[in-house]
């Protein structure tokens, strides 16, 4: 039995790109730009890896692909159902009502129906309020008489105890047969307006996900591929597509991290500083124990405040389309760019622009467009323009960096020929062979992942105790999601203790992550 | 002035810098804020001295672990019916509500309920900052007891606190607490407008709207939120000697937890101006003491502010991580809070440390 092969897509922006492994060996690549018609892109990136390592489409084991599709529809606010919104909590929680903080346009799009009914529970599991299923009767007939057929369903403490949100939901659904539904403890994370934001998010793009994961389908269809296919989630990890239908919030910013993943592949790190240098800005992050270090702070999606998890990124105005301006005293890079313009702008390829590419061009390191534009520049300038290059990233680095130890730094992106120096701070400057494609490395090789966030009585169970029963649940929910439960390992345990409150309440977050389990081809 | 809808995100930015580190999120309290000015209209923001001596004042606060009230989140009503059985218990109609606690999410609640009982909400608090308990507040300190006390939870169970002293009301008060699910409403320190001119930090909710305007309009036209803001606090009455203390990222985080309090340390590694230096900020709930070495740069109850180092946003103990890119800000208490009796109260020995109370603008001349 040979290695399974596997194909990595990431559908940006910009471009398609898609890369074909077997085991760790990539055998082909493909970068293009994003056709109008995401499908067609998907067919021709993925035909065009199978047929230049000519591997017949029945040898595949998966297709995994990064999309930017579900974060583009809430921040342009469009293909967005209009959501109800049942808030079990009363008499507590009335004082926020659902929706407060979400911005006009996204209001009108998906708000205008909401309420908050009798139910909840306190953070030691005992009810605040009892479900009143003729109330949520009632309520899922007003939404069906107004159209609303996506629903979110949150509670207090629903992390805690999820039994009423399940309840709740089974009346919904006997109510709106073909109900969109989504229950805020599917989402996990304490914080009830933060988790019934995600909740919402999700049920507005519930309908969206179907028809989004059905043309992946007849992508693949198409070009005869009939192994299972995944999405990647922003914690570096898939989702099946009946989660992608269930859970599309899940996809929301997996870019950044698909490409930091991709960087710790090409290099055989797990912990380093990932330097992703594009046309415009550089992005910093740090890996740790193989994925992105997070971000700790509350995360606005098209300006609704929600409490996902992202990669903790530290983004400057460097990348290769950086202009530069020499003031006399101090040679500035950046932070304005002639971005994709670079292809005209630049003094390399024809255009008037001194761009931080001609400068690494005319120092003699980088070897793009036309040398002999920049062949009369004034050396001096030249000589100042790369020390500045390399202080901005030295200080970029330095920032990210949680030590004083010298970190190993991965060098990926388009904007990675800037750099030819070893880097203050930085134990070694890996340059890996394929960095342009790291993002669709990143998705081919994701793993899967199960979480836990809860909180836990110190006092009742002991902590080891907590602690243990925490970890095995985070790794069944990794085995439920489809990980090989051999390769199953615990990469992330967070204690925080509740303030002000004695009887040890202590909130655990553990994250367990696994090898998908493939069946190899034959 | 009135309170109106758009100056709630500044109070709530100014807010969280002056809970120090503590204090809770005021995003919810802002939240809560918003939805009372919108349902009930803006409210009477007065100077003390406009109470009459014999006007009845309350105070209000929300009281026990944040973690809970993201998510357990008050109806509003609550809140009114700790103040009608506080008006009940002294047969007498409040003509106006106290903040107790000006730092973090406290600062804004007091302002719901004013909006909700159509009352006026008087500029100042009773900490300049934020405390952990109910006993370190000025109207203690400056003679007015705690008790009776009112508690009540989302049902508007109420429970009434006689208490000999406020160290029994803040003891069994938490008890309480706990039973009503871990976050409670309550009105305590009740006092006439003569009591309030004499132990209130006055003019606290104006400064805590300067601070939060001053970072929102920086951040628009100069860049250098930093600059604007210590421009901004050398202006102030209590607040004008103020400092950066240190610059760096936060390299090492010591968090535990003891008796229901978010105790620990970080450890701040320098740069720019301060590369090579290391600085330790100590903290229970809120930050006690910042020590370079065997060096101390400020104590409480002085200031402590740790803010993003780029955009000058504040960050709550909580929210500290590895890595992040700080300031350290020191910033002078008001004189009520450092007298002897006010020091013996919430000043550095209340919390354990052996250093005595010094001034930061002494420490850092």
């Amino acid at each position: 039995m040979r290695e399974p092969c596997r194909i990595g897509v990431d559908v940006g922006g910009t471009n398609t790109d898609a890369v074909l492994l077997r085991g760790r060996s990539i055998l082909a690549s493909h970068k293009a730009p994003t056709s109008a018609d995401v499908g067609t892109g998907i067919v021709q990136a993925i035909g065009d890896v199978l047929g230049r390592a000519q591997i017949p489409s029945r040898d595949l084991a998966g297709v995994m692909i990064g999309t930017t599709h579900f974060t583009n529809a809430f921040v342009e606010a469009k293909h967005l159902s209009r959501v109800g919104v049942i808030r079990l909590g009363a008499p507590a929680t009335l004082s926020i009502r659902p929706f407060a903080d979400w911005p006009a346009h996204l209001l009108d799009l998906v708000g205008g129906a909401a309420q908050i009914v009798s139910g909840g529970f306190n953070y030691d599991g005992r009810p605040i309020g009892h479900l009143d299923p003729e109330e949520l009767r009632r309520i899922a007939r007003d939404f069906r008489g107004r159209g609303i057929s996506a629903v979110a369903i949150s509670s207090v403490f629903a992390p805690v105890n999820a039994t009423q949100e399940v309840e709740a939901a089974q009346v919904i659904q006997e109510e709106i047969p073909d109900v969109h539904l989504t229950l805020s403890h599917q989402l996990g994370r304490i914080g009830l307006i933060e988790r019934e934001n995600a909740a919402i998010m999700n049920s507005a793009l519930l309908g969206m996900a179907e028809r989004v994961v059905s043309s992946f389908r007849k992508a693949l269809a198409e070009l005869g591929i009939t192994a299972p296919f995944f999405v990647s989630q922003n914690d570096g990890t898939l989702l099946s597509p009946d989660s992608v239908i269930r859970f599309p919030v899940l996809t929301f910013a997996s870019g950044p991290t698909n490409s930091m993943r991709g960087a710790a592949f090409l290099s055989n790190l797990t912990d380093a500083l990932v330097m992703d240098i594009g046309g415009t800005t550089t992005d910093v992050g740090a890996l740790v124990n193989g994925f992105p270090r997070e971000s700790s702070i509350a995360v606005d999606i098209g300006g609704v405040r929600t409490n996902f998890r992202m990669p903790d990124l530290l983004s400057i105005g460097l990348g290769g389309g950086s202009l530069v301006v020499d003031d006399g005293r101090r040679v500035q890079i950046g932070p304005r760019s002639v971005g994709f313009r670079i292809l005209s702008e630049a003094l390399v390829f024809g255009g008037n622009q001194l761009t931080a590419t001609d400068i690494a061009v005319s120092a003699g390191y980088a070897d793009i467009g036309d040398r002999d534009r920049v062949k009369n520049l004034d050396k001096r300038l030249v000589a100042r323009a790369v020390d500045e290059i390399h202080r901005l990233a030295e200080e970029a680095l330095d920032r990210m960096k949680t030590s004083a130890t010298q970190a190993k730094v991965v060098l990926v992106g388009g904007g990675s020929a800037l750099i030819n120096r070893q880097l203050a701070g930085a134990a070694e400057v890996i340059v890996p062979t394929q960095a342009g494609v790291a993002n669709a490395i990143g998705a081919a090789i994701a793993q899967v992942s199960g979480e836990v966030d809860r909180i836990f009585s110190y006092e009742k169970l002991g902590r080891a105790q907590a602690l243990e029963d925490a970890r095995t649940e985070a790794r069944s929910n990794a085995v439920a999601a489809g990980a090989e439960p051999t390769s199953v390992n615990i990469v992330d345990t967070e204690e925080l203790p509740l303030q002000y409150l004695p009887g040890g309440a202590v909130r655990v977050r553990v994250k367990a992550v696994g090898d998908l389990a493939l069946a190899g081809a034959a | 002035m009135k309170i109106q809808l758009e100056h709630v995100a500044d109070l709530a930015r100014g807010a969280a810098i002056l809970g120090t580190g503590g204090g809770g999120d005021p995003y919810l309290g802002a939240l809560m804020l918003r939805q009372a000015l919108q349902d009930h209209g803006p409210v009477d923001l007065i100077d003390v001295t406009s109470l009459a001596d014999s006007d009845f004042a309350v105070p209000f606060a929300m009281m026990g672990a944040p973690t809970v009230l993201v998510e357990k989140i008050p109806n509003g009503n609550e809140m009114g019916a700790a103040l009608n059985a506080m008006e009940r218990l002294h047969n007498e109609k409040a003509r106006a509500i106290l903040c107790a606690e000006i730092g973090g999410l406290n600062a804004l609640l007091p302002i719901v309920l004013a909006a909700r009982a159509g009352l006026p909400i008087v500029d100042g608090d009773g900490m300049g900052r934020a405390f952990p308990q109910l006993q370190m507040v000025t109207y203690h300190i400056y003679g007015v007891p705690a008790a009776p006390m009112v508690m009540t939870d989302e049902y508007s169970n109420t429970v009434t606190f006689q208490c000999a002293s406020s160290l029994d009301v803040e003891r069994l008060g938490r008890q309480v607490v706990v039973a009503m699910g871990g976050s409670s409403n309550i009105c305590l320190y009740p006092m006439h407008g003569a009591d309030a001119k004499r132990s209130i930090v006055r003019s606290t909710l104006s400064l805590a709207l300067g601070l939060g305007r001053t970072i929102r309009e920086s951040r628009r036209s100069s860049g250098d939120p930093f600059g604007a803001l210590l421009g901004y606090l050398r202006t102030t009455p209590y607040y004008q000697h103020c400092r950066v203390l240190f610059e760096g990222k936060t390299v090492d985080l010591l968090r535990e937890t003891k008796a229901g309090w978010a105790l620990g340390q970080v450890v701040v590694e320098g740069t720019g101006d301060c590369r090579g230096r290391r600085l330790e900020v100590q903290f229970q709930n809120e930050h006690l003491i910042a020590r370079e070495g065997s060096q101390v740069r400020a104590v409480v109850p002085d200031l402590i502010a740790l803010l993003d180092s780029a955009t000058a946003e504040p960050i709550t103990t909580e929210a500290l991580k590895y890595g992040q890119r700080i300031k350290v800000l020191g910033i002078s208490a008001a004189p009520i809070m450092r007298s002897e009796a006010a020091l013996a109260v919430f000043g550095p020995q209340a919390f354990g440390l052996d250093h005595p109370f010094t001034p930061v603008e002494i420490l850092n001349p």
